[in-house]
């Protein structure tokens, strides 16, 4: 059953909820955090519109520094800002951004230890008809392998803009994963937020299965959570906005609680949220896992709703899943 | 920023070869790293730690310095050497380079050594952080303050393309704040630029960019001085000083040999080539020979 004290949205299971882009929230939050800190500027390469920089660049003109299509430079030259004493936000594209300024990231904001924002929008398959091209799906794997840097992974737009506003507080390099598509709404403004603490959005009895999951899949999580229910499975579903630090009390609660776990990420399974859980479990509590994520391979052109079928990461692929980890 | 007159000419000749000494002597002790980069660079060095440079050493972090980004952290030897010879750290120290537990790592890490405005090491990624900085400068309404940021560049390093990235987005924004400097030595690992990738016409190619270009000869103190004083004088623009330099300078036996980019004296090479510096290339006795 759904977790009260995470005062969730109240018309979740409803088929209007209401579905908001996760980089919405970015956007919001950006402008919030540009008000309450001078230092906050913002920096994107040629994507201001659809990486919702645009309220920002338009409030703040002269906190706003426009890149141009060059993504290692995007991130270079934030590095230089964050030196002088500002808190850089970049944004572009995942694919472009970590995905072509890695090594930018690695040795101008990582290992210069700089307090730079690095917000990666349009990540996984459902950016839909754009293509495989454009679909990051690595980028969660290679910036949690960057010493210092942190990885969170907002669930809906209530959360990315809560993200958005401790990241400006957390001094720092911290990766911060966006959708394009409206996701629907999970979070209130009254949920609970800490950064780098796991959130149990749906809790149980006698749970069978530990759902751990992160993104627009937390909600496809909640749904598979409440159809289980009606078939007689208790799960539990985890919300791990926070990958990297990891909340190692949290998912360890849910392995011994639950005894099996599944986790859920729109990502590669290799080196992605189920990874580092994996990690975390093999050392502290080895139970069976499932994976839901792309598995080593390139995405497509479709519809968002086609692709993450066509991938196994809709509702129905949880639930077998959790099925599977069951039976094991 | 003062004329220079004729003693603190000399006085800057003292120092850029006692700079050369601590490289040659620090190189030995390594057994490895870059040799003809440093050497090469000693001058500019010299004039930008002992003359040009707004910077307290006692005070490191003091907002109003300015900024000295090194993008060719493989030439460390001259800023370790520069550095230590300017009070940073104890001269005693630059025997540790490249060691187990040296601050002195084989490319400068600023978690090491706060000082330093940068990590660096990987090619081509120094011009982008200084356009940053000097951006940064410019939200505070400070690019007019009489603070600089210098980005001091290797030639191996145009072919980079984040180099050019950078290098329009200053255009683009004007930013007189900004002076790079690009060790012209004609060197890379590889062989000589033009063999390697033709970097020419490389003035050319900035003034394309939207910058002001200088040329000058990287050892004549006056010059450098000069080229930095017009820089300043310049506010439509960023400026790039192209410094024609020899690389190995001072050491007759590495200078203009790219075999010297990434290899060390040996012990026998080290004197030789202390001899020459601390004779002047035979010109006076030496107290140690």
């Amino acid at each position: 059953m759904i977790n009260e004290s995470q005062k969730l949205n109240p018309k979740l299971f409803d088929t209007d909820v209401e579905k908001v882009p996760i980089r919405n929230g970015f956007g919001e939050g950006l402008l919030q955090a540009g008000v309450e800190d001078e230092r906050v500027v913002g920096l994107c390469a040629d994507l201001t519109e659809s990486t919702k920089m645009l309220a920002f660049a338009e409030k703040f003109p002269k906190r706003y520094i426009e890149i141009g299509v060059a993504e290692q430079n995007l991130a270079a030259t934030a590095s230089g800002v964050a030196a002088v004493g500002k808190i850089p936000f970049l944004s572009s594209y995942a694919v472009f951004s970590p995905g072509r300024n890695w090594e930018q990231i690695r040795t101008t904001i990582c290992y210069n230890n700089r307090n730079v924002k690095i917000v990666g929008s349009h990540a996984g398959v459902s950016v839909g008809p754009d293509g495989g091209s454009h679909q990051a799906l690595e980028d969660i794997a290679i910036m949690r392998a960057l010493p210092r840097m942190r990885v969170v992974v907002p669930a809906d737009s209530i959360e990315a803009r809560k993200v958005t506003l401790a990241a400006a507080k957390n001094d720092g390099p911290i990766y911060i994963r966006l959708a394009r598509e409206k996701t629907p709404v999970v979070t209130t403004v009254d949920s609970p937020f800490e950064f780098g603490k796991a959130n149990l959005l749906w809790n149980s009895e006698k749970p069978q299965v530990g759902i751990i999951a992160c993104g627009p899949l937390v909600y496809n999580s909640l749904v598979a959570a409440k159809s289980l229910e009606a078939e007689g499975i208790q799960v539990l579903v985890l919300n791990l906005h926070t990958i990297k630090p990891l909340d190692i009390d949290a998912v360890v609660a849910v392995a011994k609680k639950a005894g099996r776990v599944v986790t859920c990420e729109e990502h590669q399974v290799v080196g992605g949220m189920g990874s580092a859980v994996a990690e975390v479990f093999a050392q502290n509590y080895p139970v069976p896992m499932e994976f839901i994520g792309v598995k080593d391979q390139f995405g497509q052109s479709g519809k968002p709703e086609e692709l993450i079928e066509h991938y196994g990461m809709g509702v129905k692929s949880i639930m077998e899943a959790v099925k599977r980890v069951v039976s094991r | 920023m003062p004329h220079l007159h004729d003693n603190k000419i000399e006085k800057l000749e003292e120092k850029a070869n006692m700079i050369r000494e601590s490289i040659i002597e620090m190189l030995v002790e390594a057994g490895s790293g870059h040799t003809a980069g440093p050497l090469g660079m000693a001058d500019v060095f010299a004039a930008f730690y002992f003359h040009i440079l707004k910077h307290d050493p006692k005070n490191s972090s003091w907002p109003e310095r300015d900024r000295l980004v090194m993008s060719n952290g493989h030439i460390c030897p001259v800023l370790y050497a520069t550095m230590a010879h300017a009070g940073y750290f104890p001269l005693d120290e630059l025997k540790t380079l490249r060691k187990f537990g040296s601050r002195l790592q084989g490319h400068p890490h600023r978690e090491y050594m706060p000082w330093l405005e940068n990590s660096s090491g990987p090619l081509g990624l120094g011009l982008a952080q200084a356009v940053g900085m000097a951006l940064g400068l410019r939200v505070d309404g400070k690019e007019s303050s009489g603070q600089y940021v210098y980005a001091f560049l290797s030639d191996g390093e145009q072919e980079c393309g984040l180099t050019w990235e950078a290098a329009m987005l200053a255009g683009k924004n004007k930013l007189h704040n900004l002076i790079a400097l690009i060790d012209r030595n004609n060197i890379q690992i590889d062989g000589f630029t033009e063999d390697v990738m033709p970097l020419e016409p490389l003035a050319d190619k900035w003034r394309a960019f939207n910058w002001h270009v200088l040329e000058i000869d990287g050892h004549d103190f006056e010059e450098i001085v000069s080229a930095v004083e017009e820089a300043k004088a310049i506010f439509e623009k960023p400026t790039v000083i192209i410094l024609h330099n020899i690389p190995g300078k001072g050491v007759s036996f590495a200078e203009k040999h790219f075999e010297w980019h990434g290899k060390p004296p040996n012990k026998e090479e080290g004197k030789i080539a202390l001899d020459e510096l601390r004779t002047l290339g035979g010109k006076i006795i030496s107290e140690h020979q």
